[in-house]
């Protein structure tokens, strides 16, 4: 275990990071149209400052050995009663270092893209506002010691994203779709909750030091029981089976929102959950087991729906949910896998807000449309965003030199090492990914122009296709330099630890396969999307297409499983309450009423009434006396 | 006062002694009580157009030199006038209470803006009700500066009541409070009948409350063979055997007390008295005497009788509960605020003997808490019953007047729904503080069942309580709606003191608490 210091010098600006972006947000939203000029610039100032103190507190970090980068800073005593006790109280480690560091970094990008984005939009305010609520919580739930102040950034942030999916709420879609998110996320939270209630019947405290320094006193089966209800509750923030049925809905909201809490940051939280608690994982190895098939299940399910749509932003959204399903994969492999899916994490992170930024600068010239088979040939109409797009692309399906194919290429070893069988299953996974990338990348840029009359497609104003290039940039640098440089594995070994293992196959051979069938998966889509002609109206497909096309029926599912008897019960409720309940209270209401008619009677306005009573007060007084003394 | 407590107690011994009075310990009081005998030579002498403001003056000195002297005191443990009075941690706290309630009092009563012919106060009191005389009076202007010098009496009483440490030292200080308080009701400006009535109602059963604690005082003094409290606590216990008329003037002496708190079925004077008393009077009586009269009956049953308790909690159990239940049954069909209100007092006051039958540390704080929780919230619900009018420019008293007062009046309105709550017991008012210590109190003590009856109560409670909350903001105000007029500094004062107080020991009640708790217990 880690030696935890205080928080002092730059790391006694802890509080600071999470305290300016909510200063910010409650400002902008409390501040009225007074703030409409310059609200925006606020919003992403504080962002700006904290990415700033974050780049401050890394350098601090690396500066200190390896065993003393874990930092705690103990606000104040948040609530106790009993012998519950919690502290409003943070902590730094050089895994919430690189999580802080996503966050604010790419979280600046896109703030900044936004004053473009948004300059139109009359509630522009308002959006700020709320982005900065998002990553005040977001880093609050990273920066949390304890996992009752992890649970409220994680209410936080969900809270935030329920705001800002449906940000254009006089849409019934989008209102539609936050309420989905909002309901879908409750299950998963609902599984959080009872995981800190068990954590504190279990080990007394909810402290993270307290909880993983006497994990290993604790039966497996608790254990396990704590690691899947973290899965339950990591299934929902990370949109995994089997609640991933509200991501692809929840790009309703604006793209920036899309690009930071659906791509970048939120829904990664359950992979840092995870990863936060691998010392229950890695004793209760049934949960770890289950995590890694949650993880494989959604790594195809995401890549089939990715391949399938028609939307860009939903198309971006299935493969999202494939990216993060080799994440969790990774993280229930154990130690082998722990750093590598917080190094896909990161690299994803970076290449997939690129790619969503790159997807709203071409819906920002198309009059807002996502139908890629309205796109075509914007290769020349939009340079920078077409260029910044292809390398995400190309990072994405994990081709060298680019970012995606460092840390996939890890994770795909990591699964080989830890079983083969799942090692297989994410070549696959990342055949399909060249697939589906190139599809996209091809229905977009490349072939013939199928665009709606009076589109003009032009490119975005630098304040976004700035981001736009710095992303790119991190798309293709930062998995060589965090490999090679920035040695993330030494970086986090100490906090979640690390474990190699040998396989059967030489691994230049395994990456030649892998690349192979990439570009086999790739170049199939290039002939079936670039070579022939894209027809504007969708063909019926094959069946899995038009499964894929129904989000491989999550709707139907749900709807069967959960929202029907939802409201069965709902009903029946209704009536209980209806004729019993009411009944109940109405009837006591009736009875005392009419007690209080009789009652009203005794106050005959007589003062001898009143002063009989008062005799017979005190006979009943004296013979209460009596009789006590009597019996 | 302390020659006869002394007299009494020297009858044996057989040389004089000259009494040894300590000034310092007895200051709070005798400050009030001399201004009391100051404003009657006011009223003697000073010309008419003096007298308002000398005795105003007269009044918040006195009340703040009080104030200061009884926090001068503070820490001090020990018994004065010959140990007729004990002055100790609970009896300082809450003759401080009494004085600050009293100055809230003091504003309401001075108000003059709210009725435009002048105060809440008849012009002359002699004048028959609806004659020539009175509609003289009234039109000169004429107006009671006398009430000043009963107040300071009743104050002082009031002050006395819960440090009196024996028998006839607490008849005396029931009497000093009670007397004033007796004519003050009969007083009011409008509804003078009404006003009369209760007053006489009031005077007349109170005389038959103080016989019959007279009578269960000569009984223990007969048993005890003295009437301080300490004395009669050696006596219960060391005469263990002979109980017989004991027990009888243990159910006297406190039948006595249990009128002063309104208590079933020693009630029924509340809600006529509450109804009669000019708004201001019956604001400052519904507080300050629950702060007096639960400190001595407190008092009395702690120290006289401790020893006793095993026979007096069955007994307190049975009127505890009667009175939340009876109390707050009965509100839920009344019409007038002023009765509803009355009745929600004595429903308070079964909750506050909840505390009481603890008859522990903590039972003595949560009891002490809770009284002074209710008698600031009392101050504000009285103050705005006094500011709400009708067409007429009398007080709206009648319920239906109320719908739709949170349109109308949002902000008064909501005040009086934080005060409502308070009263209900809902977190973060004092309310709900002062109910969690009572019930937490007597749920150590082994009182479940009463806690359980107590919890029953309250929800009959809430249903009143929320009924005007409802009623002021979910219904669509009328032609009969009332005005909220708009008082001058004295109210506005009182009233900001009720609400600050109100919700700041619903967020903050620890402060308070462990004032209460470091003062300790009775002195025996």
């Amino acid at each position: 275990m880690q030696e935890v210091m205080p928080a002092t010098g730059v790391f006694s600006l802890l509080w600071l990071l999470i305290a300016l972006p909510l200063v910010g947000s409650a400002i902008l939203l409390l501040g009225g149209r007074k703030l409409n000029k310059w609200g925006a610039y606020l919003g992403v100032f504080t962002v700006l400052i904290d990415a700033v103190i974050a780049i401050a507190m890394l350098i601090a970090m690396m500066g200190n050995s390896a065993e003393q980068r874990t930092f705690s800073q103990n606000q104040f005593s948040w609530m106790f009663a009993g012998n519950f006790k919690v502290d409003m109280a943070f902590q730094i480690d050089q895994l919430s270092m690189v999580f802080v560091l996503l966050i604010t970094i790419v979280g600046t990008l896109i703030h900044i893209y936004s004053l473009g984005y948004m300059s139109h939009d009359p509630d522009k305010r308002k959006f700020f506002g709320f982005l900065n609520l998002f990553i005040a919580a977001m880093l609050l739930l990273i920066l949390a010691n304890n996992y009752l102040l992890l649970y409220v950034g994680w209410e936080g942030v969900g809270l935030a994203s329920y705001l800002l999916i449906s940000f254009w709420q006089i849409k019934p879609t989008a209102a539609a779709a936050g309420k989905k998110a909002f309901i879908i996320n409750r299950v998963g939270d609902v599984g959080l909750g009872l995981a800190i209630m068990v954590m504190f019947v279990t080990f007394g405290s909810v402290g993270f030091q307290e909880v993983f320094g006497s994990a290993g006193q604790a039966s497996e089966g608790t254990l396990t029981a704590i690691g899947l209800l973290l899965l339950l509750a990591a299934c929902g923030k990370s949109a995994q089976f089997p609640l991933q049925a509200w991501l692809l809905d929840a790009m309703e909201g604006p793209t920036p929102v899309s690009a930071l809490i659906h791509a970048a940051t939120m829904v990664t939280a359950g992979v840092y959950l995870i990863a936060r608690s691998h010392a229950i994982f890695d004793i209760a190895t049934t949960a770890a087991t289950a995590v890694v098939i949650v993880g494989v299940i959604t790594m195809f399910m995401g890549a089939v729906i990715g391949s399938a749509k028609d939307d860009i932003k939903k198309s971006l959204a299935g493969s999202t949910m494939s990216q993060i399903g080799y994440m969790v994969l990774a993280a229930g492999l154990g130690p082998i896998g722990y750093v590598f899916a917080i190094f896909h994490l990161l690299t994803h992170g970076v290449f997939k807000a690129g790619l969503f930024l790159g997807a709203g600068s071409v819906m920002h010239g198309m009059n807002d449309n996502v139908n890629m088979r309205r796109y075509g040939a914007l290769r020349t109409a939009m340079y920078v965003t077409y260029a910044t797009f292809i390398i995400g692309t190309l990072s994405i399906m994990g081709i060298p030199p680019f970012s995606g194919f460092w840390s996939k290429d890890s994770i795909i070893h990591a699964a080989f090492e830890s079983n083969t069988l799942v090692g297989v299953l994410t070549i696959i996974a990342a055949a399909i990914t060249g697939f589906y990338m190139t599809r996209m990348a091809a229905m977009t840029f490349y072939g013939k122009a199928r665009w709606e009359d009076d589109v003009h497609p032009h490119e975005s104003p630098k304040v976004m296709t700035i981001p736009l290039i710095i992303l790119a940039i991190g798309s293709t640098f930062l998995g060589m330099g965090l490999l090679f440089w920035g040695n993330i594995e030494t970086w986090l070994e100490p906090v979640v630890g690390i474990q190699k293992e040998e396989i059967a196959i030489p691994e230049a051979l395994l990456m030649a396969i892998t690349l192979v069938l990439v570009l086999a998966g790739a170049a199939y889509g290039w002939i079936q999307y670039a070579r022939r002609e894209v027809p504007t109206i969708a063909p019926r497909g094959s069946w899995l297409t038009r499964a894929a096309r129904q989000d491989l029926y999550g709707d139907v599912i749900n709807d069967t499983l959960v929202v029907q008897p939802s409201f069965w019960v709902s009903r029946f409720l209704v009536w209980f309450d209806g004729s019993w309940i009411d009944g109940l209270v109405n009837g006591s209401a009736a009875f005392f009423g009419g007690l209080s008619g009789r009652l009203r009677h005794y106050q005959t306005g007589f003062i001898r009434s009143y002063a009989l009573s008062m005799v017979g007060g005190a006979v009943l007084v004296v013979l209460a006396l009596v009789l006590v003394r009597l019996s | 006062m302390n020659a006869v407590a002394s007299v009494v107690r020297t009858v044996e011994a057989t040389p004089w002694v000259m009494p040894t009075l300590d000034y310092t310990l007895l200051a709070p009081i005798l400050i009030v009580l001399g201004a009391g005998v100051v404003s009657v030579l006011f009223e003697a002498f000073l010309p008419r157009s003096a007298r308002r403001p000398a005795q105003l003056t007269l009044v918040f000195v006195s009340l703040v030199a009080a104030l200061i002297a009884v926090i001068n005191l503070q820490g001090s443990r020990a018994t004065a006038g010959q140990g007729a009075l004990a002055i100790d941690g609970p009896g300082l706290i809450l003759q401080g209470t009494v004085v600050v309630i009293a100055i809230l009092g003091a504003l309401l009563m001075a108000e003059r803006g709210l009725d435009p012919s002048g105060d809440a106060f008849a012009a002359r009191a002699s004048s028959l009700p609806g004659s020539e005389d009175e509609r003289q009076f009234t039109a000169r202007g004429y107006f009671q500066t006398e009430i000043w010098a009963f107040f300071l009496f009743a104050v002082g009483g009031m002050m006395l009541f819960p440090v009196a440490n024996d028998l006839l030292m607490m008849f005396v200080a029931l009497e000093v409070m009670s007397l004033p308080l007796y004519l003050l009701a009969g007083m009011a400006r409008r509804r003078r009948l009404l006003s009369q009535e209760a007053a006489l109602k009031y005077f007349v059963l109170g005389a038959f409350s103080s016989a019959f604690f007279l009578y269960g005082a000569a009984l223990l003094y007969g048993f005890s063979g003295s009437i301080s409290f300490p004395e009669i606590a050696t006596a219960l216990s060391s005469k263990t055997g002979e109980t017989g008329l004991v027990l009888v003037a243990i159910g006297l002496v406190v039948a006595g007390l249990l009128f002063k708190i309104g208590a079933v079925p020693f009630h029924q004077w509340v809600p006529d008295v509450y109804q009669g008393a000019p708004t201001p009077v019956t604001g400052f009586m519904a507080a300050a005497v629950k702060v007096a009269a639960f400190g001595a009956l407190l008092r009395l049953l702690y120290v006289a009788l401790g020893g006793m308790r095993w026979d007096w909690t069955p007994m307190l159990w049975v009127i505890a509960a009667l009175t939340m239940l009876v109390g707050a049954i009965l509100a839920l069909t009344q019409t007038d605020m002023k009765r509803m209100i009355a009745y929600s007092s004595i429903a308070q006051a079964g909750f506050i003997l909840v505390g009481v039958i603890a008859a522990s540390p903590a039972g003595l704080a949560g009891a002490i808490f809770y009284v002074i929780a209710y008698s600031f919230t009392t101050i504000g619900v009285f103050a705005i019953i006094s500011m709400v009018r009708d067409n007429n420019n009398g007080e709206a008293t009648h319920l239906s007047k109320w719908a739709g007062l949170g349109r109308t009046s949002p902000f008064i309105a909501s005040l009086f729904a934080i005060f409502m709550l308070a009263l209900a017991g809902i977190p973060l008012t004092s309310g709900f503080i002062g109910k969690f210590s009572v019930f937490t109190a007597a749920i150590s003590a082994g009182e479940t069942w009463l806690v359980i009856v107590a919890v029953v109560a309250s929800l009959i409670a809430a249903f009143f309580y929320m009924r005007v909350v409802v009623l002021m903001f979910f219904s669509e105000p009328t032609e009969a709606t009332a005005t909220v007029e708009i008082p001058s500094v004295f109210t506005t004062i009182a009233l900001a003191a009720g609400a600050t107080v109100t919700v700041l020991l619903g967020i903050f009640p620890q402060p308070l608490l462990d004032l209460i708790l470091n003062a300790g217990v009775f002195i025996r």
